[in-house]
């Protein structure tokens, strides 16, 4: 099996006197998608937040292929090739996909002044979002016009196509319809055979299964071990996220329906 | 994965019209609306308001304003305002008359200086609004009377109590940069145009207009390299992105307060220009220049398909809301109307554009 490329070591963070993370242990490998589930309130967010460079862990190793690392900042790791799509994705609806696509790393031509080169971009665009599965009307369509799902995958080829190594995706399906959701799904499946590591954030046990290759369950803050694909099933993930408590009697009444 | 994409289509999207395309342009609304004032002074208007003279009298204020109003547009597609900019030319006046007639500077060196301390104060504007993260409506608001103020109490102080300073014009006589910034341009093109017979003449053989304003050239010359800024630089793409969510855009690498500071500063720059124009045109420099200027400039951007929420609008839209402000100003001079319908029809073409521009922005967006 190939080496990680982050390998994170008992990550603690702590805001005062609260604890949001007490010993965390994590990993990608390239070309695999790793899970991390965990119910609200488990710590997803404040850990990949450390990831991503937004907090530094009170406690705790990162090395970053091979090496120890230390991210001061966002930019810090997304220079590393640790990319992070966020909930809000950072799209401005009222600009063009490829305005979107290129934002703060516009393609400059043109000796003496400047310019944004709007050709090659909307053919790169146009290209990238092929890639992914979605055939733009036209590279200057507003992203507003697109669904949640074509967003979402606009975010990820935007993040793969500037040299992403770790994709982190925040909870990428939480808010899609069944359609959108297989879409996004789809896309995750491609970033991985190109060799990217993903880092898949949800709370829905079947849409990780669905994708994953590894499984980490988070819970208050610590990680209850590493499941391979096979290893395990929606039942026991689901009881493992909920820390093993109501939710088997809740089970029988709702039918297996979560 | 080479998928033949071009022979895949989605069947739920319909292709587009080209007048669907036209549509969603945000500059279409003040292109439309100078077409309708022009049918309407075409109707009621006498005939000399669409000769080479007439018209060059209509674009002179609309210039003006439009300096103004590009600049402003600029700063409201990246998502802020910027209410002094009429202080701001009465202030930028005195400063350049105080250069140029009781400092006796040279132009080579007052027009930088003046330019200068407006960019200072619209940096300042800037980092008060940026630093606070209040609303720059209300900063500028400040400023509009601290600067208004600031030019009275200046004045008064500078030429020992009068409100006005005079002989700028004795002042800049002869200085080789005075054509740059006052007069007509291009005069020996009418004069030629003249004899050839393609341009009407005066009666004592002159052309009917001895060139065009300067202020005209400076407005075309501003239109087009905002536009281009805008639409073919990466700091346009910065601008769009900083006025559409700035969050997004700082989380993407724009540098979101860079963009923003040299925003005001520009619009700051615009308002010292008319001010260097018009003060060199007339000779003296008064507290009350730019009076209500700093609404009329917004009022031509949005005119021109700027949302007041930022991140969407067009200089060129902004040039030909300038222009229908000047048609209409002057226009209704030539016309039997009580000239004083202008603030009406101006409050009436303002509410329609934010009308029109909200329809346009969900077309945009496909917002149902």
């Amino acid at each position: 099996m190939t080496d990680p490329i982050i390998h994170m070591e008992g990550i603690k963070k702590h805001f005062g006197n609260v604890i949001a993370l007490n010993g965390v242990t994590f990993d990608v490998r390239p070309g695999e998608c790793h899970c991390l589930l965990g119910d609200n309130g488990a710590g997803k967010s404040t850990f990949i937040k450390t990831m991503s460079g937004v907090h530094k862990p009170t406690a705790g190793s990162i090395s970053f292929e091979g090496r120890p690392m230390s991210f001061d900042s966002p930019r810090d790791a997304m220079e590393a090739g640790i990319a992070t799509v966020f909930q809000d994705l950072a799209m401005i609806p009222l600009m063009s996909v490829t305005r979107n696509f290129f934002m703060g790393r516009e393609p400059k031509k043109g000796r003496f002044v400047k310019r944004f080169d709007l050709d090659a971009a909307n053919a790169i665009c146009m290209e990238e979002m092929r890639k992914m599965g979605i055939n733009l009307r036209a590279p200057d369509q507003a992203v507003g016009t697109l669904s949640g799902g074509e967003r979402q995958t606009v975010a990820i080829a935007r993040a793969v196509y500037f040299g992403a190594k770790v994709l982190i995706l925040d909870e990428p399906t939480s808010a899609l319809g069944v359609r959108q959701t297989s879409n996004v799904l789809a896309t995750i499946a491609r970033v991985r055979s190109q060799g990217v590591g993903v880092v898949f954030i949800s709370h829905n046990v079947r849409h990780a299964l669905a994708v994953g290759d590894r499984f980490t369950v988070l819970n208050r803050g610590q990680t209850l071990g590493t499941a391979m694909k096979g290893e395990i099933d929606a039942a026991e993930l689901q009881d493992l996220m909920a820390g093993g408590q109501e939710l088997a009697t809740l089970e029988g009444s709702l039918g297996g329906t979560i | 994965m080479a998928v033949d994409a071009t022979a895949q289509t989605d069947e739920r999207i319909k292709s587009e019209s080209f007048t669907t395309r036209m549509m969603k342009r945000p500059e279409l609304g003040a292109i439309g609306g100078v077409i309708l004032v022009t049918i309407f002074f075409m109707v009621t208007a006498s005939g000399s308001m669409f000769t080479l003279a007439g018209v060059m009298n209509f674009l002179t204020p609309a210039a003006q304003l439009g300096i103004l109003g590009i600049a402003a547009a600029m700063l409201m597609i990246g998502g802020e305002f910027d209410l002094s900019i009429g202080s701001m030319v009465a202030f930028a006046g005195m400063i350049f008359g105080v250069l140029v007639v009781n400092m006796g500077l040279p132009l080579i060196f007052a027009i930088p200086l003046t330019l200068g301390f407006a960019a200072a104060m619209g940096a300042v504007n800037g980092a008060i609004v940026l630093k606070t993260g209040l609303p720059s409506f209300i900063v500028t608001l400040a400023f509009l009377f601290i600067l208004r103020g600031a030019s009275l109490v200046g004045l008064k102080l500078f030429t020992g109590g009068s409100t006005q300073l005079r002989g700028v014009r004795d002042a800049v006589e002869g200085d080789w940069l005075t054509p740059l910034f006052s007069g007509d341009a291009f005069g020996w093109l009418f004069v030629w145009l003249a004899d050839a017979g393609i341009v009407p003449t005066l009666r004592n053989g002159a052309p009917s207009i001895p060139g065009i304003p300067v202020e005209i050239l400076w407005f075309i010359a501003m239109a087009l390299i905002a536009t281009f800024i805008l639409l073919r630089t990466p700091a346009g793409n910065w601008i769009f992105a900083t006025g559409g969510d700035k969050n997004a855009a700082s989380n993407s690498g724009v540098p979101v307060r860079r963009v923003k500071i040299s925003l005001f500063m520009l619009t700051a720059c615009a308002a010292a220009l008319v001010a260097i124009i018009t003060v060199i045109d007339t000779g003296s420099t008064d507290a009350r220049r730019g009076f209500m200027k700093e609404f009329e400039a917004i009022i031509a951007a949005v005119i021109g398909g700027c949302l007041l929420t930022g991140g969407y609008g067009s200089a060129i839209g902004a040039f030909f809301g300038a222009i229908i402000f000047g048609m209409v100003t002057i226009g209704l001079t030539y016309t039997g109307f009580d000239q004083d319908w202008f603030q009406v029809f101006l409050g009436a073409m303002l509410l329609l554009a934010v009308v029109f521009n909200n329809a346009i922005r969900k077309r945009v967006t496909g917002e149902r």
